[in-house]
């Protein structure tokens, strides 16, 4: 029963620092193409929200989805 | 209590300069004053900090000069009436925070109990040396309003009249006082406050979510102020701005609020102005002087005209604007202008600007941290008579 | 934390932020908006006043009676709203080189009069926005553009000042943790009296470039690796110390507040008078 969580990116606040992607357990995030913060592994997130705090650019938001029972 | 002579119903009282000033101020409604000691204005301070709390108002101490200005530039923000008085080294400090208070337009009082200078200089003696760091002092254009009492009754009534025209205009203003004016006793009248006129800034009266923090009145030019606390979030800032409050790289805005600091006090200079003439009818020598100087030279004038020099005295009580116009127009005719000051010459310049060659002109300069003694003014009379 | 509830302290239309890619500003900023919502602030009585200097820049952004002010003096002016209306939050942001260089006097006397206003230090170890001078928390040997030989002036510890001068909460945390900062930050504004937060972040712009932590997340594991937890430092030798970042609350005492006991003059010069 592990639960879900939808990453949402704020592509115009990103400025693509990285240090999301550097403090992400899981390895989620990955920097696209534009230089934007992208959620590649969205799956593997756990919801610490260690990327949401670390943010200097207030362009994550980590929201609880609904229970995804496999 | 029965029998004291000192009656509190009393509406007459011997004050001294600082102790009226600080007295003027509270019948003006202030409520709040920071500061920090120095000659020879610390007397006011210690009045401050014996009444304001009998009122509920706040009275601090702070570390420096500096932090006695940006105290009461906070309290302004927040919705007090503030005050802070110094004297010249002082005064030099709290040029800095003078100017975030001229560009965001915040209502403060500042006095400067003038002493000789540069620097430490003369910290017991009377001077007048600054006359130009009053309007110039701190860096930038802005317009200045600034008054200079002549007498302790003059004291009383500048300090509730500082405190109107900052709320008025939404700006600091000062009070150039002198160490002479400042300690020397006389009686005192103080004024009624039930017929006291009492300006209170102009509030907004939209919504906080329609509240345009600099957005000017279009007949005043002066934007209404919120405070801290009462239901407006806004921004202030030493950064030029726009209506909104926020910083603006825009040069036509840029152009708009430097002309507003200046035009929001020129178009309304006769609201400001303030002098006192004397026997200039028909004055072939004008004696311009202000302050502890005024003094001296209305005595000057006056022993002339006895004996029969057509001798008129003009003073300056708003020395910011300068009342110069006023000068020129009651002056025309006359051969020559004396302007005895206690500085180098600094008012006579702006005395020279606005008579512009009619009559000649000349500054008479006493800087020994003396006062003129009313024959040094009246001896120069006889001379050029 | 709710999104919502944080973006509605922001002004938006500013965003994104002058700040650089990274800077850890915005990390505080963010810490200290958590800080505000978690404790049901009203934006309307709620100050955040700021001096010069990037830091200063927050004060801009969050949306509430916000004050910019001159370099250093910020706590100055936030005194003067505090003495005059004591209801009110307030909250003081400033720089390494704002608080203790030319703004040191005005912090000492902050701490020492224990008036209700939380401060929060954003010590970076550098003057950023000028480019890159020595502060007085630049650490001795490092490059500072004004130092291009090495700084050789020793550098203060803020908390201790703090402490010494009287300040009656004082904690220090770093950018690497976001959620104590957060913590720290409430514990700071619920404090009654002066607190002091020092959140030790970078400028990998103007002193990381320059100190071989050149990338954001460079300076993340530095903050990481070189932080102590206070319970830990304490069984530490000074030597095991050496270049160590000590996190933790080191004071937090009851100390009288300022504006309560000018509550107390007012009552008794209402008596005498």
């Amino acid at each position: 029963m592990a639960k879900k969580f939808k990453i949402g990116i704020n592509n115009a606040w990103c400025k693509g620092c990285s240090l999301c992607i550097g403090v992400c357990p899981k390895s989620v995030l990955e920097l696209s193409d534009r230089m934007k913060s992208t959620p590649a592994r969205e799956n593997d997130c756990i919801g610490c929200r260690q990327c949401e705090n670390i943010c200097p650019d207030f362009a994550i938001t980590i929201r609880e989805g609904e229970e995804n029972a496999r | 209590m029965p029998g004291s002579e000192k009656s509190e119903k009393s509406d007459v009282a011997f004050w001294q300069g600082n102790t009226a000033l600080a007295y003027g101020a509270l019948a003006a409604g202030c409520n709040f004053f920071g500061g920090y000691p120095i000659t020879p204005s610390s007397e006011i301070a210690e009045v401050m900090a014996e009444e304001l709390p009998k009122i509920g108002g706040k009275f601090i101490q702070m570390e420096d000069e500096i932090g006695g200005i940006a105290s009461i530039i906070g309290a302004s923000i927040a919705g007090a009436k503030a005050l802070t008085a110094t004297s010249g080294p002082g005064f030099s400090l709290k040029q800095e925070n003078l100017g975030l208070a001229y560009i965001a337009e915040i209502p403060i009082v500042v006095v400067d109990v003038m002493r000789g200078g540069p620097s430490t200089g003369l910290p017991t003696k009377t001077a007048q040396q600054d006359i130009m760091q009053a309007r110039w002092g701190t860096h930038g254009d802005h317009g200045t309003i600034c008054y200079s009492p002549s007498s302790v009754q003059e004291c009383y009534d500048l300090a509730i009249r500082a405190f109107n025209m900052a709320e008025r205009f939404r700006q600091p203003v000062l009070i150039l006082s002198d160490e002479v004016v400042g300690h020397m006793r006389e009686k005192v009248t103080k004024r009624n406050p039930n017929n006291l006129k009492i300006v209170n800034r102009v509030r907004p009266s939209v919504p906080p979510e329609k509240f345009t923090p600099y957005a000017p009145d279009p007949l005043t030019e002066v934007p209404a102020m919120a405070s801290f606390g009462d239901g407006y979030s806004w921004h202030v800032t030493g950064l030029t701005t726009s209506d909104w409050g926020f910083p603006t790289n825009n040069p036509p805005e840029i152009e708009k609020k430097m002309l507003r600091l200046m035009s929001k006090v020129d178009r309304f200079r006769s609201e400001i102005v303030e002098y006192e003439t004397e026997y200039m009818d028909g004055a072939n020598v004008v004696v311009v002087a202000c302050g502890s100087v005024g003094r001296s030279a209305m005595r000057a004038v006056r022993d002339a005209r006895r004996r029969g020099i057509p001798a008129g005295f003009f003073r300056p009580v708003s020395l910011w604007p300068f009342p110069g116009e006023e000068l020129a127009q009651k002056s025309l005719g006359a051969k020559i202008i004396l302007v005895p000051e206690l500085n180098c010459g600094q008012m006579v310049l702006e005395v020279e600007r606005v008579i512009r060659g009619r009559s000649e002109v000349r500054g008479i300069s006493l800087v020994n941290g003396e006062l003129f003694k009313p024959s040094e003014i009246g001896r120069i009379i006889e001379e050029v008579a | 934390m709710p999104g919502t509830e944080v973006l509605s302290w922001i002004r938006t239309r500013f965003m994104p932020h002058i700040w650089c890619p990274g800077c850890g500003h915005g990390i505080i900023m963010h810490a200290l908006i958590r800080a505000l919502v978690a404790l049901g602030k009203d934006k309307k009585q709620t100050v955040v006043a700021s001096g010069i200097g990037c830091s200063s820049r927050m004060a801009g952004y969050i949306d509430a009676c916000t004050l910019h002010s001159t370099h250093g003096r910020s706590l100055a002016f936030a005194t003067g709203i505090k003495m005059h209306r004591p209801e009110l939050t307030v909250v003081d942001v400033m720089g390494d080189g704002d608080c203790s260089a030319i703004g040191g006097n005005h912090f000492i006397h902050a701490c020492r009069r224990n008036i209700d206003i939380t401060a929060i230090i954003m010590n970076n170890n550098i003057y950023g926005m000028t480019g890159g001078q020595a502060s007085p928390t630049t650490p001795a040997g490092a490059w500072a553009s004004t130092a291009p030989y090495g700084v050789i002036d020793p550098s203060f510890d803020l908390c201790r000042l703090a402490e010494g001068a009287g300040a009656s909460y004082v904690a220090r945390t770093t950018i690497a943790n976001p959620k104590q900062a957060e913590t720290y930050i409430m514990n700071g504004i619920r404090k009654k009296g002066f607190s002091v937060i020092e959140v030790i972040t970078h400028c990998h712009t103007q002193f990381g470039r320059k100190n071989d932590r050149r990338l954001p997340f460079d300076n993340y594991k530095y903050f990481k690796e070189a932080s102590v937890p206070l319970t830990k430092a304490k069984t530490m030798t000074p030597e095991e110390l050496a270049g160590k970042l000590v996190c933790g609350e080191f004071v937090d005492r009851e100390v009288p507040e300022y504006t309560g006991q000018y509550a107390k003059v007012i009552e008794n010069a209402r008596k005498r008078g």
